[in-house]
């Protein structure tokens, strides 16, 4: 029997989820391409805090200076021009380059361009929630296999380690695993995947416990099939879109921890943007620039909304299929 | 029954011995972090001897973990680098601090959740349903220091109602009783509300599930077919039995409060443990760090125990 077709069970609601990481996922992908360096430093002075909007100049110096102006006049050898109120000139050969820039989501305390950091940052922490997504499944599948396979004293311990290491409250160990180990992407992701791999292990062995008790294993059995066989072609298949779900929830569950971390300062290293960090660099002027605290937080939001409206797909098209 | 209970506790006994061991030897593994320490001061080559003598880094590693194993069962958690004090008065004084707020933002939390889950439940599937729905999504997916600053930035600075940061005023520190006590308030309102908003989300979509369920069953059709109104059967018969699950999850929450109360910390500048650990983290404080975890895995362990006994006193079917 062919699977039903998931979108036909799915509302507008869920492909609005769908919709919404989607278009995340595929802006931090390719927009870094057509965005400026998100690390830049054009005029830390007078091109800093601009609102979400503003156009503006920026004057290059053949010595490499860069500043924001605007009125820009020629006269002669000379280019006169505004910085910050006051006139300014330049000798018209010093001047290497006048850009005008359109900054859509304005520029942070040190005059880089936000969007740029935005699409950047929202690489960065999809990348890291996918990356220790995948292992944490991995490790999930792995171990709830293994539990719900073997059975006894493999089993008993397994799921003595899952309840103890829920029970920790993750963030003291992240802490303290920040302050032994330092700060890098790869151990980011191990740290998260670490916090992250127990439920998946839980809900697989769950489903093995049920599947395993299927005719369809039996004949499998009987036909000689091997248990990582069974496990990898019989097993793997069935439990697919429970977990599925749980991954979509799980997703957004990393995207927070992890926006959690580099919020604290503990994340992701500088000066590579990352939603959370944003955050925390937006607290320092939220007085005088809220939207620098507003835009990556809702980014952070709308993307833990899409995972979670997806996951609820997911399982209406699971009761819709079962039905 | 009894037996049950006390392989429980046992349980968590083994438990918070094996998170204490593993900090133990995650910071035994990588030595670095004493030794760097050590490195890093300005020290003659006699008093370095003394330090590594003083923390037994001249010692097997073995006898260090017996050592240290000791020292921590007499509640002895040894000293801070950052503060030069003892790691367990520093817990010991910012303890009661998380717990305050972490108790009320619990308690807002749950009756938050089952305030929204009852607004929804008397029409289910209808327009008020579903934006709540969508509202309790939302509050569930935002990252619990944005709340907190966009709350600071409204309520603290835009209209000014509450303070922004701190437990006390200078003013409120002098006074004592009353004053004291309302000073305090005062500065729990924001993060106690963060805590709550972020997680009622999760209480009220539990809650709205499980009452629906409870609508379903045998004995609500009874307590109807008996004359009962609807509110009284939804009430006095289904809220009960639907607010039993959730005393396991929120005992299955409680890391989560305990981790969220700590970002919530950070943005309040509330003098808890959570901050405490945070500025651990930043100042590579590992003794008040290890000390901390340990503290705060035995908070959870005695929380969870607690939610189980709880639940077998509220849900006589269990009990064996």
């Amino acid at each position: 029997m062919k699977p039903a077709l998931p979108l036909r069970a799915a509302s507008p609601r869920h492909i609005t989820g769908l919709l919404v990481v989607a278009f995340l996922a595929a802006a931090s992908l390719v927009g870094p391409a057509f965005t400026p360096d998100p690390t830049e430093i054009l005029d830390p002075r007078h091109g800093a805090l601009l609102p979400p909007g503003t156009t503006a100049t920026y004057l290059r110096t053949t010595s490499g200076v860069v500043v924001a102006v605007s009125h820009v006049v020629r006269r002669g050898d000379v280019v006169t021009a505004l910085r910050g109120g006051t006139e300014v000139s330049f000798p018209a050969h010093e001047v290497a380059a006048l850009e005008r820039r359109l900054h859509l989501l304005g520029t942070d305390a040190l005059g880089r361009d936000v969007l740029s950091r935005l699409l950047h940052g929202g690489r960065v922490s999809l990348a890291v929630g996918a990356s220790a997504l995948a292992l944490a499944l991995c490790i999930g599948v792995a171990a709830g296999m293994a539990a719900g396979w073997r059975g006894g004293l493999v089993d008993a311990l397994l799921m003595r380690l899952v309840d103890g290491l829920l029970a920790i409250p993750m963030i003291f160990l992240l802490l303290l695993l920040a302050v032994v180990f330092r700060p890098s992407l790869g151990t980011l992701v191990l740290v998260l995947a670490f916090s992250a791999w127990m439920g998946v292990a839980r809900l697989v062995r769950a489903q093995v416990l049920s599947l395993k008790e299927r005719e369809f294993v039996l004949a499998a059995r009987a036909m000689g099939a091997g248990s990582l066989r069974i496990a990898l072609t019989h097993l793997l298949p069935n439990t697919a879109t429970p977990l599925a779900q749980d991954a979509a929830l799980r997703l957004g569950d990393l995207i927070l921890v992890e926006a959690s971390l580099s919020f604290l300062g503990l994340g992701v290293p500088p000066p590579y943007p990352s939603w959370g960090s944003m955050v925390a660099e937006g607290q320092e002027v939220l007085l005088t620039a809220w939207w620098l605290t507003v835009v990556p937080g809702a980014a952070v939001a709308a993307t833990v909304i899409g995972a979670a409206l997806v996951a609820d797909g997911l399982s209406e098209v699971a009761r819709g299929s079962h039905r | 029954m009894l037996r049950w209970l006390l392989r429980r506790a046992a349980a968590g006994v083994v438990l918070v011995w094996l998170v204490a061991t593993a900090t133990f030897f995650l910071v035994a593994a990588t030595p670095g972090n004493i030794t760097q320490h050590i490195e890093s001061q300005r020290l003659t080559p006699e008093a370095r001897a003394r330090w590594r003598r003083d923390f037994g880094l001249d010692q097997p590693l073995p006898l260090r973990y017996a050592r240290w194993l000791a020292a921590v069962g007499r509640g002895d958690l040894g000293h801070s680098w950052l503060h030069h004090r003892r790691v367990a008065v520093i817990l010991g004084e910012t303890l009661p601090r998380t717990l305050i707020l972490a108790s009320l933002g619990l308690a807002l939390e749950i009756l938050g959740g089952i305030a929204v889950a009852l607004v929804q439940i008397r029409r289910p599937h209808g327009v008020l349903d579903r934006l709540l729905s969508t509202t309790t999504l939302t509050a569930y997916a935002l990252p619990t220091f944005w709340i907190g600053l966009l709350l600071v930035y409204v309520f603290a600075y835009r209209l000014p109602l509450f303070p922004p940061s701190h437990m006390l005023s200078p003013a409120g520190e002098m006074a004592s009783g009353w004053p004291r006590m309302l000073d305090l308030a005062h500065h729990l309102v924001l993060p106690a509300v963060t805590i709550g908003l972020t997680g009622m989300g999760a209480v009220a979509r539990y809650l709205r599930g499980s009452l629906l369920d409870e609508r379903l069953e045998h004995y609500v059709l009874a307590a109807r077919a008996r004359g009962c109104s609807a509110a009284r059967a939804m009430w006095v018969h289904a809220l009960p039995n639907a607010l039993l699950p959730l005393v396991t999850l929120v005992g299955l929450s409680l890391p989560f409060l305990v981790s969220g109360s700590l970002v919530i910390e950070v943005v309040f500048a509330w003098p808890g443990m959570g901050r405490a650990m945070y500025e651990a983290a930043l100042a590579r404080d590992v003794p008040l760090l290890m000390g901390g975890t340990l503290v705060a895995t035995i908070a959870v362990v005695v929380g969870n125990f607690v939610a189980d006994i709880l639940y077998t006193v509220i849900d006589p079917r269990i009990r064996r």
